[in-house]
């Protein structure tokens, strides 16, 4: 009886886990906002990226403020490699990343090790 | 707290475990060594694996994971059953927890150094720089730092000094060593009006020099910059490992779920025996080495080719050049120097000169050159010239002195019939691998210029060694076949296509590729579109900027012996890649099952500790055969391969 219990709480926790991970989730994004022709977001760096979707208006200077919270050395750098940029995130600093809006288009970044993601949208 | 300190905490705090695990065999046993488990292992969790679990569990949060949601997963499960264990008087296992902790950290502590080191390539570029330099100032030298050194400044450089930054040479001459840039181990003569490189070695001799470029517009700057982008380029062979990445983590969740139900539940394991199983998958399962196999393989080799001068723009670029079966090279400037000489005249000189010389004069063509030099050096007076055409890839017309004149190609008489003797010369010149250049005054021929571009001292050697590893060669020229083909049999080329067209070149590109994958070797602004066409671009250095922004390959040498070092180069890295995700597949692949006591009628079994160790090992070793690519051998000149 016991064995079967378990082999229920199991399977439910397989399900919980393909619900969790691969179901449709909102993701947090953000719009910059524009001010004297520069925009700029922060980015919370810390199991991830929030936000995860960045819009920025196309032609206005733009920077992004990474800064890394989590200890984890998953997420120590940041790269961007449409724009050959590869930045260390020294823990709990701020670190500016210009991004270049003179094209529109949607660009990735990634971890040092791209396992995680996130997206700037210049449009 | 960095990742070393967080290594050094869980040693000291694992070692009295692992002495207590050897001692046991003999029969020793530490009276409540249970109690000191648990407080040893209680410090490792908190202080070492704490930021493992804000990590995990941030990345939950967020619907995602990674390596660190199994370390977590994994260890926590391990040290909380065995407190559970510990209260009911069962087996404990908290020493699986620390030594997991702590290889998985020793691993990390190994993989951030090699990862610096990888990434170091181009910090060094950076760091060639001068600091100052001296420079011309109302009327006086003083020193300023590099920053403050404007386009136009006059530069003093003395012996053994760096060149601060690009510039033309307006007085003195020296030798320069230009190495750290072009990769040219021989120093290069400089005169009044040549060009130097900032951040090369000036060696014997002083001069001055007008700053051209300066800050990003450099060489150096901007070749940083390409290497930069090639490094953190995307490869087309990650997109398995993204799409592998995303799914990873979830999967082995599950896997480890079902390994612990199906030792549990059907195989009637104990509870402990189950888990450990199931802690083994988590642990031994490593994203990592998969994430890390390309970029870390692409830093290394494209910064290694930077060294060599050779820039490879991007991870595309490299997984093509393995396939490549056929070189195509352009003549001028790439087989051959790409400074034509005027070798004979035929005809009345002077005016053959006269005419020649007026028409050229706003041609940019590198023949062009070659007749207004001759010009200047027999001290001939350009006439003036009303109605300039441009008849294209024929050649120019003009009105002189009323008659209309014209210097072209040999297409040109498709319209104008030329005499017997001249033919007779022509014949000759061409035969000798000389460019022959028709000048003409109302539809009848005066003159022939041959004009001659030598092959590179190189050349030959070059074509000899992409034969040697089974490459078909073929040259593709707009000059006429005769002088194409005596070419192309001094440098040992099998085939010549000539008289194409500037706007053909990328057809004939085209057309090749139907027998498989091309290289394409040019330099022109005429080679950009065939650079694009072809699977590999590869521009000369010396090349027009448009060409070098076509390539996918930019050789600083303009050494054709690059090319293969070039070709070779990119081979290795990609199957550095190739090898790296095998691995680091192979890891997973077999690991996993393992673990999870799919062997274990064979014996063969995984604790946590041997998983923890193996993943470690992985990710290590992906990093560690990704920077042994500096030291693997690059031999352009193997003529047998």
């Amino acid at each position: 009886m016991a064995r079967i219990l378990v082999l229920l709480i199991c399977l439910a926790m397989i399900g919980f886990i393909f619900w969790w991970f691969f179901g449709k989730h909102e993701v947090a994004s953000a719009t910059a906002d524009v001010a004297d022709n520069k925009q700029s977001v922060d980015v919370e760096v810390k199991g991830g990226y929030s936000p995860e979707v960045v819009t920025l208006k196309k032609g206005v200077p733009a920077t992004l403020n990474f800064t890394r919270k989590d200890a984890s050395s998953c997420l120590d750098r940041v790269v961007f490699s449409d724009f050959g940029i590869n930045k260390e995130l020294p823990q709990n600093e701020q670190q500016s990343i210009e991004i270049d809006t003179s094209k529109a288009g949607e660009y990735q970044w990634a971890c040092g090790m791209d396992m995680f993601h996130g997206k700037v949208i210049v449009k | 707290m960095t990742i070393t300190k967080r290594f050094w905490i869980s040693l000291i705090f694992s070692i009295p475990m692992l002495i207590g695990m050897i001692l046991m065999p003999f029969g020793i046993m530490v009276p409540g060594s249970e109690w000191i488990q648990f407080l040893l292992t209680t410090v490792v969790m908190g202080v070492a694996a704490r930021p493992f679990m804000d990590s995990a569990w941030s990345s939950f949060k967020k619907h995602h994971s990674n390596m660190d949601t199994l370390v977590a997963i994994g260890t926590a499960t391990a040290y909380i059953y065995s407190i559970y264990a510990m209260f009911t008087h069962q087996a404990v296992f908290f020493e699986s927890a620390a030594f997991v902790v702590t290889f998985v950290l020793l691993g990390q502590v190994f993989e951030e150094r090699m990862r610096n080191n990888a990434s170091n390539a181009i910090e060094k570029l950076v760091d060639l720089q001068a600091k100052d330099a001296e420079v011309m100032r109302n009327g006086q030298l003083v020193r300023v730092p590099l920053s403050e050194i404007v386009a136009g400044d006059v530069i003093r450089v003395k012996p053994g000094q760096k060149i601060a930054v690009d510039g033309v040479i307006t007085e003195g001459n020296s030798t320069v060593d230009e190495s750290m840039v072009t990769g040219e181990s021989m120093p290069v003569a400089k005169n009044i009006g040549d060009k130097v490189i900032g951040s090369t070695m000036n060696s014997n001799g002083t001069f001055m020099f007008k700053a051209e470029k300066v800050g990003s517009d450099t060489m150096l700057s901007q070749i940083v910059e390409l290497v930069k982008k090639a490094q953190n380029s995307h490869a087309p062979i990650q997109n398995l490992t993204d799409k592998v990445s995303e799914i990873f983590v979830p999967l082995v969740l599950s896997l480890s779920i079902l390994t612990f139900t199906v030792w549990y539940v059907f195989l009637g394991a104990s509870v402990a025996t189950a888990l450990i199983f199931a802690v083994s998958v988590l642990v031994i399962a490593c994203p990592c080495a998969l994430g890390l196999a390309t970029p870390t393989a692409l830093m290394v080799g494209t910064g290694r080719g930077a060294k060599m001068g050779i820039l490879i723009k991007n991870g595309e670029v490299l997984e093509d050049v393995n396939d490549v079966t056929t070189v195509v090279f352009d003549k001028t400037g790439t087989i051959t120097k790409g400074k034509p000489e005027v070798t004979d005249i035929i005809g009345d000189e002077k005016q053959v000169l006269t005419i020649a010389a007026a028409l050229e004069e706003s041609s940019e063509h590198p023949l062009a050159a070659a007749i207004l030099d001759k010009a200047q050096a027999e001290q001939i007076q350009a006439a003036t010239v009303s109605n300039f055409q441009a008849i294209e890839g024929k050649g120019v017309s003009a009105t002189i002195n009323q008659q209309q004149a014209f210097v072209g190609n040999d297409k040109l008489l498709n319209e104008i019939k030329i005499d017997s003797e001249l033919n007779k010369q022509m014949i000759r010149l061409q035969d000798e691998a000389k460019t022959v250049v028709f000048v003409g005054v109302d539809q009848r021929i005066v003159g022939l210029i041959a004009i001659q571009d030598a092959p590179k001292e190189t050349s030959k050697e070059a074509i000899a060694t992409l034969k040697a590893r089974g490459l078909r060669t073929v040259m593709l020229t707009g000059d006429n076949e005769r002088v194409a083909k005596a070419i192309a049999q001094d440098v040992g080329i099998d085939e010549v296509i000539a008289d194409v067209l500037p706007g053909d070149k990328a057809d004939h590109v085209e057309a090749l590729q139907k027998a498989g994958k091309v290289a394409f070797v040019g330099d022109g602004i005429n080679d950009a579109p065939a650079l694009t066409m072809a699977d590999v671009g590869i521009a000369m250095g010396s090349g027009t900027d448009i060409a070098i922004e076509s390539g996918g390959i930019v050789l600083m040498k303009n050494d054709l012996r690059d090319v293969a070092k070039a070709l070779e180069l990119s081979k290795k890295t990609f199957n550095r890649i190739k090898l790296n995700l095998f691995w680091a597949f192979v890891y997973n692949v077999l690991g996993i099952p393992v673990a999870a006591g799919i062997f274990y009628t064979f014996g063969l079994t995984l604790s946590p500790e041997l998983a923890g160790f193996a993943m470690a090992f992985s990710s290590l070793s992906v990093v560690t055969s990704s920077v042994l690519l500096n030291k693997a051998k690059i031999s352009g000149d193997v003529k047998t391969a």
